[in-house]
């Protein structure tokens, strides 16, 4: 069988791992390397990056010595964009919410990210968000004294 | 010797049966079991969502109860892959083989009960294991230096990565990412800030919970979002006295069980195999040793509770080198000694002398928390089968919530909440690049006191790295790692290149049989 080179999901993983190895290897030699005696704290993470730019070498290498599997690529079937960005969008409005108190982080955290299940509703999402986050008002700061207040006007 | 282990195990129930404890012990285990239920919650991110709770109790709690978590959520995955097919963990992937055909022959509750006797079967040689080994362990291990214990760690990294699901590579790609990861921070040597980039929060290095919720939290959800498929519930309604099996299924599945639990407690003792191979073997000898391995998969008793016997003697004897060594062997069990090294408590060979309230308590929990899991289990199944039907659209933003609070309450830092996403990011391309992500767990865990214990050993070398070879129980621990590598690379290339050959020797005589 002849190799192709069509997309292989492992280029592209040895790719990351690369760059991963590239950036600790740049980056590490700037904390002072030392000596193997005395090492300074830069020689671990440039050892390390060596290592991984090693690895993702023997990766993407190992990718062309074998045939593709069958699922090559690197999105899913049916890609949920929606889906992805809903959950996404939670912690990140929890974060921009959370300036708010508690409540408010919570529910648009719950609502935004149940609306990401293809047969969620407005409604459903609702009623989600206002049960977890009563919950998680009464649990948190109730209970576990959570230092986060309930509801808050002034932004710190 | 096993006259001062009673003695010491005897301390562990006093400490065990402490109320609070006793408490935490029941939150984990009700926790545990209650999630491992839930279709598409794991131990991994259960423990991780509690663990920023356990910051506010004493050490010994706290770990008790996440054990309690840990152990609970592989009773909770038995139920659902018996009943729904479902192998929602791991290691119960092969129950489902038999486990489902016998629930759809109306035997699921016997399935059920038996299981539940497995567990305890096999968790209770696997503590008893524990309470014997690891004293044992600990005293070898007391008189290794820096170099011995890098080298170990080495062994125990190398393990945990490649004989971990999915590619040996890949794994140990994972590893070295996560070494990586716990080196940012502030170096404790030089007070130097490595790879912080003027961020602020993350001077004190990335938070473990952080990670560990971003990768079994966030990622996963992305990953399992719009995937479940409908689950079928119209064979699990189980009533209590469905689950008395007769006596000749019990005497049926005595053996199994024994052999199970052996298997198990092998698997337990070679670092980086843990209850999901241990399952995966115990079946396959079970197959083996049958009269009828033509019927497994038709709902043989033997297929189910064998492997559980397994998982669960090998779940306990994970804590064996986790505990007495210091080195983890699975992610799991990474995530329970980062949230010791948390409470302040250093991980290593000297833990047992130091905080025997924590290593004995934790074993007299064990048996305390599988008794609490039997009395459980059996009452309250009619309870468990109900949580099955929850739909994974309530649940992941539910849990998502969760996530959020957890890491923010874990040091009211909502820096770490974005830190948490990033990493969720991440962590969902490197699972649909075909990355397994739990071995970076291990390197984080074991990362700074590997980098610490390199420095030291070369120090009192002298810089000669041969070292490392040259004090016997270290070469010892070097020689098996490359042993490891080199049974990978035999394994895993040896096929290609073998039909590399294969084809190129096919395609010269095609070539004269044209001509």
């Amino acid at each position: 069988m002849a190799h192709r080179l069509t997309f292989k999901r492992d280029y592209y993983a040895g790719g990351l791992i690369i760059l991963f190895g590239l950036v600790a290897a740049i980056q590490g030699p700037e904390y002072s390397m030392g000596t193997l005696v005395r090492m300074g704290p830069g020689y671990m993470p440039t050892a390390l990056g060596i290592i991984l730019i090693a690895l993702g070498l023997m990766i993407a290498g190992s990718a062309l010595i074998t045939p593709g599997g069958a699922d090559e690529g690197f999105l899913p079937a049916d890609p949920q964009w929606k889906g992805w960005a809903c959950i996404l969008a939670g912690p990140l409005l929890f974060v921009l919410c959370g300036q708010f108190g508690l409540l408010p982080g919570s529910f648009a955290c719950v609502f935004v990210s149940a609306l990401g299940d293809r047969t969620a509703t407005w409604k459903s999402a609702l009623i989600l968000a206002s049960v977890v986050s009563a919950f998680g008002v009464v649990l948190f700061s109730y209970f576990l004294q959570v230092p986060m207040p309930v509801l808050t006007w002034s932004i710190p | 010797m096993i006259f001062t282990a009673l003695q010491d195990l005897w301390f562990g129930f006093g400490v065990a049966l402490e109320p609070h404890n006793l408490m935490w012990c029941f939150v984990g285990v009700l926790v545990g079991n209650m999630v491992g239920v839930l279709p598409g919650m794991g131990p991994l991110a259960t423990i991780s969502i509690l663990l920023p709770l356990t910051f506010g109790i004493k050490p010994v709690g706290a770990i008790l109860m996440l054990g309690g978590v840990m152990y609970g959520a592989q009773y909770g995955g038995a139920i659902c892959s018996i009943l729904l097919n479902l192998p929602c963990h791991p290691p119960h992937a092969v129950t489902c083989l038999d486990g489902y055909p016998l629930t759809k022959q109306g035997k699921g509750g016997v399935a059920l009960g038996l299981t539940v006797m497995a567990s305890f079967v096999g968790a209770s040689w696997g503590i008893t294991e524990m309470i014997f080994l690891s004293p044992i362990l600990v005293k070898v291990a007391m008189e290794f230096g820096a170099a011995e214990i890098c080298s170990l760690m080495l062994l125990g990294l190398l393990a945990g990565s490649t004989l971990a699901r999915g590619s040996p590579i890949k794994g140990v790609a994972m590893t070295v990412l996560g070494l990586l990861l716990g080196i940012v921070g502030t170096d404790v040597n030089s007070g130097v800030q490595r790879f912080t980039y003027g961020a602020m929060g993350l001077a004190d290095g990335i938070e473990l919970v952080a990670l560990a919720l971003g990768l079994f939290g966030i990622a996963e959800f992305m990953n399992s979002i719009n995937q479940s498929t409908e689950i079928n519930t119209t064979y699990s309604h189980v009533r209590l006295r469905d689950m008395r099996p007769s006596k000749a299924e019990l005497k049926r599945s005595f053996f199994p069980m024994i052999r199970g639990t052996l298997a198990g407690s092998l698997c337990a003792l070679i670092p980086g195999t843990g209850p999901t191979i241990a399952s995966f073997v115990a079946y396959a000898t079970e197959k083996k040793v049958s009269r009828t391995p033509e019927r497994f998969g038709t709902g043989m008793i033997e297929g189910v509770v064998c492997p559980e016997a397994a998982t669960h003697s090998s779940v306990q004897g994970d804590f064996i080198p986790t505990m007495s060594l210091g080195i983890p062997g699975d992610a799991v069990m990474a995530l329970l000694l980062g949230a010791l090294m948390i409470q302040g408590i250093v991980p290593g060979p000297q833990l047992i002398s130091e905080h025997p309230d924590i290593f004995w308590g934790l074993v007299a929990s064990f048996w305390i928390g599988n008794i609490l899991l039997v009395l459980l289990n059996v009452p309250l199944i009619g309870i468990w089968v109900k949580l099955l039907s929850i739909p994974y659209k309530y649940l992941y933003p539910s849990a998502l919530f969760f996530v959020c609070i957890g890491v923010y309450a874990a040091n009211n830092d909502m820096f770490q909440v974005g830190e948490t996403l990033i990493i969720g990011i991440l962590g969902y391309v490197l699972l649909r690049l075909g990355f397994h992500p739990a071995p970076i767990l291990l390197g984080f865990v074991l990362g700074p006191r590997f980098e610490e214990n390199f420095r030291r050993a070369l120090l009192l070398a002298r810089g000669d790295i041969g070292t490392f070879v040259e004090r016997p129980i270290s070469a010892v621990f070097v020689a098996l790692s490359v042993l490891l590598i080199a049974v990978q690379i035999y394994v895993r290339l040896g096929p290609y290149l073998r039909n590399g050959m294969k084809t190129k020797a096919a395609r010269i005589a095609e070539r004269s049989a044209a001509e």
